[in-house]
Formats: C-alpha cells, structure tokens, sequence
C-alpha cells in the first residue's frame, strides 16, 4: 500500500479505562500508520459511524469491562449491515482465553489479550490487510 | 447503483472512499471532481485554528450543533500532525465530536498532514470540494494545533475563526505577524478561566491599530465545553459572511485563494517530477553527501537538479 494504513481504534462500551488502547494507537503510529482514537464509551454504532467516513482500513476495538460477547459481533454485525466486507476487524483486551474461538467465529480476525508484544498486532495487521 | 447515484443519494461511504482516493491523487477521485466542478461552490467554508488545546474540535462540534439546527449539512474536516520520522498518526478530533457521528446530516473526516507545514494536508483543499460535491453547505475545516506562522488555512476557508485561550503570552504575542493577522473573528475560549478579559483587550488593541477597515474582526469570548455564547459567536461567523457576499469579497477572496491552490498543485506535481528523477538515481543523496565533503557547493548541486527539469521533453 502506497499511502499509510488507517486504523480506528475504538473503545465500546462503559468502559473507563483506555491506557491499553492509548498504548497500541501509540505502536501503530510508530509503524507509520494514521490513527483514529474515538476515545471511550462508544456505541457499536459510533463505531460503525467512525469507521465508514474515516474510511479505515482496520477497525481495532479495545475492551475491558468483560462485555466483549456481545459488543465485538454488534460491530461486525453492524458493519456487515452497511455493505463493508474490506476492513480489518480486530479486538483485545481483557478477554478469557475461552471466548476468543467465540469471537474469531464471530468476524473478529484476532484476538490479542493483555501481554502481547506490540509488533505482533503491527504484523498481524500488515499480513492481513483487506483492500 | 452507480457512483453518480451514490453521489446523488449523498452516500457517506463513497464520500469517504473518495477523499482516500484523493489523498493518495488518484485519477478517478480527481476525475469525479473534474465533472462535477461546476456545481461546486455552494458550501461555505469555516477554518477553525489556534494553538493546540484551545478547544477548536469542542468548539466545531458546537458549532456544528448551532447549523444543525438551521437544517444544515455539515462536513467536517480535522487535521492533525503526521509523524515527520514514522510517517504516522493520531488523529484524535473525533472525541471531541462522539455525539454527531451519528446524525446523517454530519460527516466528519479526519487527515494527517502528510508533510504539508501550513497547518493542513494537501489533500485538505480537495476534500473540500468532495464535501461541497456531496451537497454539505457548511465545511468546517480545523487546523492541527498551529504555532506563529501556519496560516495556510486562509487560501482555503471563506471565513477564518482564530480560536484563543487566556494566558498564553503577554500583549507583545498579539502585535506578532503572521496568524494573527488572518482571523475573520476571533474567539476566546475558556472565558471563564481568569485572564479572558485581559486576552480580549490585548487582541483589541491591536485590531486597533490596523488601518481603517470596511470590516473590523470581532473579538467573542465563549466557553465551548460549557456551550456559552457559542450562539453569538455564529452570529458574528454568519455577519462576515453577509459582509462578503454583500461587498463581492467572496469572490475575489476565492479568486485569490484559487491562484494559490493552483500554484501549490503546480509544485507540488513539479517536485514530484523533479525528485521522482533525482532520487530514482541516488543523486539527491550523492549531491548532499559532495555539499557535506565539500566538493560541490549547495548552489551548483541545485543547478544540477533544475538542469534535469530542463533538459527534459
């Protein structure tokens, strides 16, 4: 890709905390990708919003209040709803290891809990890119 | 259903995809700006600058809300520093403005300066045009944080909005050129912060000192994040622009600002040709290694590189 790669970092939910999502938007920019930070406590459909004007190329939801069942497959699903089959849908946070098949099975393409070296969710997003 | 539907149903994906498509000059984006040309125009366009932290995005978004009511179509455009080492960016406007993601006669888009310096991107000018395409009749643009000298935004808004906030320097920061010296209205933001009044009377005086004038900015304190006077402030944004409109100045601004934007997009497709040549053969790194070792002076390397322009068909 010859421009840099857009990435909206989102946070759903009623969830205060965003260190680790500020902390990931940080990595990327280092990658030289364009972030969008919405900052916290977003619907699925503010996401959703966010994601079609700034035309991103990876939708990044940060989640740590334990709603994620639900909240990550509304923004899939949502996203579905509106024609977008060419973004990047990704997720982490403080999940248990046995939700993640859940997710994946969901339409979210990986699931990245707390410990995961920066550079693997920089990777991943490279090799995976849908445009 | 073709892109002249989805242009005509004012469908926000493609206005989104088209804006990328520009920022990276692709030739179907310039195109579809190209065949509508001519029904542009129709948008007005509002520059929001000031340093960083003033509280433009706050600002834009009540803005935004107080044209909402009027039945409007807002676009919103939000710039913010790329990374001159990585090439990235946060781009961070957004959180300010949660709550109009979300009404369909908003569309809010947010850009990287991608090395441009004025305060905006290079793409800024045409995304306008992509919004004006779409039928928004109000477009906010809001500058990154800017220092003294980012004054860019003049060429591409109607009316520039100088976002201020209390305590930033002494009186002698107001007499300073550059940024100061473009703001259509002024706004002191955070007017409930001690210092606002002291602010506001420093900026007066030195409008003071300007030659008469037809039209003399107005200086408005507001507070954004408590929504106070935010509905003067639109009215004095709404009298510069009966201002220009009544005095033909909105043509000749827009006349002026045109030959900048054609001049930028010249050289800039010129640096281009000019770079894509000198660096496909390393020589923009051979002739600033010879500068540093002295064995060519910086002015016959330039000539060298201006000799390949020239030279060729």
């Amino acid at each position: 890709m010859d421009r840099p790669i857009r990435v909206l970092v989102a946070k759903p939910g009623l969830d205060g905390h965003d260190r680790g999502a500020k902390v990931i938007a940080r990595s990327l920019r280092d990658a030289g990708m364009e972030v969008i930070y919405t900052g916290l406590r977003q619907t699925p459909e503010q996401i959703v919003a966010a994601a079609i004007q700034e035309d991103v190329d990876v939708v990044a939801l940060s989640i740590l209040s334990g709603a994620h069942n639900h909240l990550f497959p509304k923004v899939v699903n949502l996203l579905r709803e509106e024609g977008v089959d060419d973004m990047l849908i990704i997720g982490g946070g403080v999940i248990p290891e046995d939700d993640i098949g859940f997710l994946i099975e969901s339409g979210i393409e990986a699931v990245f809990t707390p410990g995961t070296p920066t550079k693997d969710v920089v990777e991943f997003i490279r090799k995976n890119l849908k445009g | 259903m073709n892109i002249e539907e989805k242009i005509l149903r004012g469908d926000k994906r493609t206005c989104a995809r088209l804006i990328t498509m520009l920022e990276s000059n692709d030739k179907e984006a310039i195109d579809i700006i190209k065949g509508h040309y001519k029904s542009t125009g129709n948008a007005y366009v509002i520059g929001i600058t000031g340093p960083p932290g003033a509280g433009k995005s706050t600002l834009t978004d009540k803005l935004a809300k107080e044209l909402l009511k009027q039945n409007k179509k807002i676009g919103i455009i939000a710039i913010d520093p790329t990374s001159p080492f990585s090439g990235g960016a946060i781009l961070g406007d957004r959180i300010r403005m949660n709550d109009l993601s979300l009404n369909k006669n908003v569309f809010i888009r947010s850009m990287g300066t991608r090395g441009s310096l004025g305060g905006m991107s290079n793409a800024t000018w045409g995304a306008t045009k992509i919004l004006d395409i779409f039928g928004y009749d109000y477009i906010f643009i809001e500058t990154v944080g800017v220092g003294q000298s980012e004054v860019d935004i003049v060429k591409t808004a109607d009316t520039v909005l100088m976002v201020m906030v209390p305590n930033l320097g002494d009186d002698i920061q107001a007499i300073k050129a550059g940024i100061m010296e473009i703001a259509d209205v002024f706004a002191i933001n955070k007017s409930d912060l001690d210092g606002a009044d002291k602010t506001k009377v420093e900026v007066e005086m030195n409008l003071d000192l300007n030659e008469a004038m037809d039209y003399r900015p107005p200086v408005i304190k507001v507070s954004a994040s408590k929504n106070e006077d935010i509905d003067i402030l639109m009215e004095k944004l709404m009298e510069h622009r009966s201002y220009l409109e009544e005095t033909n100045q909105l043509e000749e601004n827009r006349v002026r600002n045109n030959k900048l934007e054609l001049l930028k997009m010249v050289e800039e497709d010129l640096m281009t040709l000019i770079l894509d040549r000198a660096v496909k053969d390393d020589l923009l790194d051979k002739l600033a290694r010879d500068i540093t070792l002295k064995e060519m002076d910086p002015y016959t390397a330039k000539e060298t590189i201006i000799g390949l322009i020239k030279k060729s068909p």
